[in-house]
């Protein structure tokens, strides 16, 4: 999309679009002014009202987030230690019949557990391809006010391994799980800190539950184009907690 | 029924009220959607609040549009991204089509975009010989039957299970798949294998936005089925197509409307997907696509910004209004025949389309305020149902009989008393023409009205009559104290 027929194409919508909204406004474009103050408030971006079930202990968050997670039909399973995520997931596996080639995120942390300890699995590294079924991935945080995880793209977590496996699984550290979607994005602010702002990776997904339709005669279903479940695999580690 | 008419609103209506699978699948609307929303609203004790504040927001920004915008684009590019101003519907389409050849495709994958039934992109696309694939179920549907979206988030709500079976035999039987399907799960399957192929062979995926964020140039959509994501991961261009007033500050401010969104819409506390995508694929990034445009599109937008239904663009698309309106519930959404419909519609609509080819439909409501009170950002949308009839009165649009029968009522309506003299009489007058049956089978000029029911007879006394009645015997009463 270069060459400057379309850059000025593109300009006189541009300049149409910006003059008809001043016209209806009643007003020129605004001053600098003005301009400063919006810029502040975004660059001040304040949390609006967060919801009381958001805040409070950490402990009863940890509660509320399996409660949440449950009810949007994900499946959680509490462990004790990181080191015991590979047997989880592959007793997991084993427990719904599922299959055992797992893909699983290029996460440093995540693919330093021991996955030989379980002689069943066999395990890749790598981007979902349309034949893959079943993907493990870390993910940046999990929200208790809906249950819901949140997802970082980068080389470390393809998108891909989100969506294409028709089964998804989570491992969660305790210390990632917050109260409110606020908590997530200051976490964030500070994560990808770049000069005065931060840097938004390619995708932020927020998943709640795996994927549903409703479209045939408003009879809910799952998987529909998305991971027919979602298992999260919480290490109860209590470590890092803020 | 003809889709996309909205001048025989009428008609249409009359085939849908007669139409029994119709009814059958509007009725489950009624018995799950309404319920299911003020549930989510009861868990949430701050609903109420947040949903004012997301008022206030919606307001801020409107007022501030061409700053919020121009922020979006700068900070859109700075991620690597492209936006595309467009102020019509074909500026759209051209663009999108440019972007299309870019890479010579041959299919694109759609998420369910309501913007791109408004500039009716499908259409231009095959035109231009590039196949355009739904893959939201809904939309996949009726792509199949070759329809328009009846619902602005369920666009299949119209069809029952049995007419979803027989177009899936229908169309499916050339793939391999010739057994008909009569279970749910076993259908959404179906489809699900068909259209995974798909997702990978595309060149290109569109998708809407429900959000944008100034801040980061980012945008959002918010799904339950992962198709959306599919889209706009797997091949090598995502382009967004969204309207102006999509967009909000931060996110945090994008948080807000989040939190009200799903739960006005399907009673869910959060949709399953809500992904924000910020600019192409990075260096390092192993998946995603190599290149994001944003069509931001007018189309009217800009004109109804000081005008009385700029409150409409606060609208978040929830179809809460819909859901609870009788008049929807009764002829569904195709009987509008426009993109948008329901009450949410019936105000948009006029505004897009130009007040004489749509005057049906702010006219299709009992003005009961059920849509004013369930709609997340409190858009007053009777008061601007009453102004486009208004508009479309001064326009000289409605016909000479009821411009008469207007004319007429308001004669008498700005002469208090021939009215009240006017209404004694054709209380008394219809009481003795019920006498016998206390009421009435036939009425001249309202013959519409008593075709489909009785009019029970009035009692001998006016409103006006029995209200100065109370006020005096209430004095009586209190002077008696």
């Amino acid at each position: 999309m270069t060459g400057g027929k379309t850059d000025r194409g593109a300009n006189s919508g541009r300049q149409a679009i910006l003059g008809a909204i001043r016209q209806s406004l009643g007003r020129p474009a605004l001053s600098a002014e003005a301009r400063h103050e919006l810029d502040d408030h975004i660059a001040k971006h304040r949390a609006n009202l967060v919801p009381a079930r958001g805040k409070g202990e950490h402990a009863a968050q940890m509660e509320r987030f399996q409660e949440m997670a449950r009810a949007a039909a994900c499946t959680v399973e509490v462990v004790a230690d990181e080191a015991a995520v590979p047997g989880a997931v592959a007793d997991y596996l084993r427990a719904n019949n599922l299959p055992t080639q797992v893909t699983l995120a290029p996460d440093e942390w995540l693919c330093g557990l021991d996955w030989g300890s379980q002689s069943m699995l066999e395990t890749k590294q790598g981007a979902a391809g349309i034949e893959d079924m079943v993907s493990v991935t870390p993910a940046f945080a999990g929200v208790a006010e809906t249950g819901t995880l949140v997802a970082l793209s980068g080389k470390s977590h393809p998108t891909t391994l989100n969506f294409v496996p028709d089964y998804h699984v989570v491992a969660l550290r305790a210390s990632q799980v917050v109260g409110a979607y606020e908590e997530v994005w200051a976490r964030l602010r500070k994560a990808n800190k770049q000069g005065r702002g931060f840097v938004m990776p390619r995708t932020v997904n927020m998943i709640t539950g795996p994927s549903r339709t409703a479209d045939i005669a408003l009879t809910l279903e799952l998987g529909a184009h998305g991971p027919r479940s979602l298992h999260i695999v919480l290490i109860d580690d209590q470590t890092g907690q803020d | 029924m003809e889709f996309m008419n909205p001048g025989i609103f009428k008609e249409n209506a009359r085939t849908a009220l007669a139409d029994q699978e119709l009814r059958s699948a509007m009725a489950m609307l009624n018995a799950g959607m309404v319920p299911n929303r003020q549930a989510a609203v009861d868990r949430l004790p701050e609903f109420a609040l947040l949903s004012q504040r997301g008022r206030e927001l919606k307001d801020h920004v409107l007022g501030k549009l061409d700053f919020y915008l121009e922020r979006f684009e700068r900070n859109c590019k700075a991620a690597g991204g492209h936006v595309h101003w467009c102020a019509t519907p074909e500026d759209a389409q051209q663009a999108v089509l440019k972007i299309c050849r870019s890479v010579g495709a041959k299919t694109v994958t759609k998420g369910k975009s309501m913007i791109a039934e408004e500039i009716h992109l499908n259409e231009f696309l095959e035109k231009h010989d590039i196949e355009p694939v739904e893959t939201d179920l809904g939309e996949y549907i009726i792509q199949l039957a070759q329809e328009p979206p009846s619902h602005i988030i369920g666009p299949a709500i119209h069809k029952t299970k049995d007419q979803v079976s027989d177009l899936f035999l229908q169309h499916h039987a050339k793939l391999g798949r010739t057994e008909r399907q009569t279970e749910p799960p076993k259908m959404v399957n179906e489809a699900r294998e068909i259209l995974r192929q798909k997702y990978f062979d595309a060149d290109v995926g569109i998708t809407g936005a429900n959000y944008l964020i100034a801040e980061t140039g980012s945008s959002i959509i918010v799904t339950n089925e992962g198709n959306g994501d599919l889209t706009q991961t797997l091949p090598k261009i995502h382009i967004v197509v969204a309207s102006l007033e999509k967009v909000v500050p931060t996110l945090e401010d994008a948080t807000t409307f989040l939190r009200i969104l799903a739960r006005s819409a399907t009673g869910q506390e959060f949709s399953a997907y809500t992904t924000i995508s910020t600019g192409p694929r990075r260096p390092d990034d192993v998946d995603g696509p190599g290149e994001y445009h944003v069509i931001l599109l007018d189309n009217g937008r800009s004109a109804m910004l000081g005008s009385e239904v700029q409150d409409m663009l606060r609208c978040i698309r929830c179809g809460a209004c819909m859901n609870h309106c009788p008049v929807y519930q009764s002829v569904g959404g195709h009987t509008y025949g426009t993109v948008y419909v329901g009450p949410m519609g019936a105000v948009l609509s006029p505004a897009l389309l130009g007040v004489s080819d749509t005057r049906h439909l702010p006219c299709a409501s009992t003005l009961c305020g059920r849509c004013e009170e369930v709609c997340p950002v409190s858009i007053p949308l009777p008061r601007l149902l009453r102004q486009w009839r208004e508009r479309s009165f001064e326009a000289g649009d409605v016909p000479a009989l009821e411009r008469w029968g207007l004319s007429f009522w308001a004669f008498f309506a700005r002469r208090p008393w021939l009215y009240d003299l006017a209404a004694r009489l054709a209380v008394r007058g219809l009481r003795y023409l019920g006498r016998r049956q206390g009421r009435l089978h036939k009425l001249w000029f309202a013959g519409g009205w008593t075709d489909g029911r009785d009019l029970p007879a009035p009692e001998g006394r006016t409103f006006q009559e029995r209200w100065r009645r109370q006020q005096r015997d209430l004095q009586r009463g209190g002077a008696a104290r």
